[in-house]
């Protein structure tokens, strides 16, 4: 039997990677605050266009062009993003069952949903990128590809890691005794959704 | 000393698919009133319905995000259930985050409105 069978002996009766997993996230909520803050400090301090909300006329033509921002991509993203999180902690109820078949299901569903905000993300970078808004254009483009750069960021280091989980289940390497790797990685996963949660109403709603 | 425990004695009961679905869901519905008091605001059907939300639309897009972040911090992460030390090694920097951006947003408020005024 593998020697991470067995659990390991610590003062508080709780397991030190599971703390480690928590002490990660509390640092990691102080890294996106300082992220956050800078968005909202540099908020309407755009001196040319593209601008999240308002129209912008571009000096190089004359033209009046429409605000960058687009709602109902980013709230199809939002919702598969928070659905992700249901599909993995059913994943992860799958694997502490040793419910083979639902944790290669669900996990399947939360690596697609992660995927599909991952591709998301890149066409709206791309598309905001041809109408002009780069890390240079103004405090608007540095300040939004900073913050959801760096959230996009964490979404691709999350699908890798669940990606890791699911070749580890595939291969019968994940069974309920050792859930507690698939625990971690839920928990950045769930970590990674509830930044978004405040990142969706503060960039993309709050005018 | 003698307080050496093995890890994970005591594992929470953790809730069920049922409950984890029935928060789905309520996460799904909170989602949709953000983008629809959006809409209603200032989006295409922004209307006099509109202009009265205005005042209370930040307030209100905060408070339910508020609630979403609680629900998947208590639920899916399950914090709700689990050791009262993880809760601690969350919330505790989740204040700090909050009074970091309160403080910048406050500084930079000063900033803007008296000290480049001289």
């Amino acid at each position: 039997m593998s020697d991470h069978a067995h659990a390991l002996e610590t003062s508080t009766g709780l397991d030190s990677r599971k703390l480690a997993i928590w002490t990660f996230i509390g640092s990691e909520c102080m890294f996106f605050a300082t992220l956050i803050s800078n968005y909202l400090v540099n908020k309407g301090r755009s001196l040319v266009g593209p601008f999240a909300h308002e129209p912008w006329t571009d000096p190089a033509t004359g033209k009046v062009l429409e605000p960058i921002i687009e709602i109902p991509l980013v709230t199809v993203g939002t919702a598969l993003l928070l659905f992700s999180s249901l599909f993995v902690v059913l994943a992860l109820y799958g694997a502490q069952k040793g419910n083979r078949k639902m944790l290669l299901g669900w996990l399947a569903a939360t690596l697609l949903c992660g995927m599909f905000f991952v591709g998301m993300q890149v066409y709206e970078f791309t598309h905001f990128v041809h109408k002009g808004l780069t890390l240079q254009r103004n405090m608007f483009g540095a300040s939004f590809f900073i913050l959801t750069g760096f959230h996009g960021t964490h979404v691709t280091i999350g699908v890798i890691w669940l990606a890791t989980m699911f070749y580890l289940a595939l291969r019968r390497k994940l069974p309920p005794e050792r859930s507690l790797n698939l625990e971690m990685a839920a928990l950045y996963w769930h970590f990674v959704d509830v930044v978004w949660i405040v990142i969706f109403p503060v960039v993309y709603l709050i005018r | 000393m003698t307080a050496h425990a093995p890890a994970q004695e005591h594992a929470p009961d953790h809730p069920t698919p049922g409950t984890y679905a029935k928060i789905g869901l309520v996460l799904f519905v909170l989602t949709a009133l953000e983008v629809g008091l959006y809409e209603f605001t200032f989006g295409d059907h922004a209307g006099p319905l509109g202009h009265q939300i205005e005042p209370f639309f930040i307030p209100l897009l905060l408070a339910l995000s508020a609630v979403k972040f609680a629900l998947v911090a208590m639920y899916y992460m399950h914090l709700k259930n689990d050791s009262k030390l993880f809760s601690g090694v969350f919330v505790f920097p989740l204040i700090i985050a909050a009074v970091v951006i309160a403080a910048m947003i406050a500084l930079m408020a000063y900033h803007w409105a008296f000290a480049r005024s001289g």
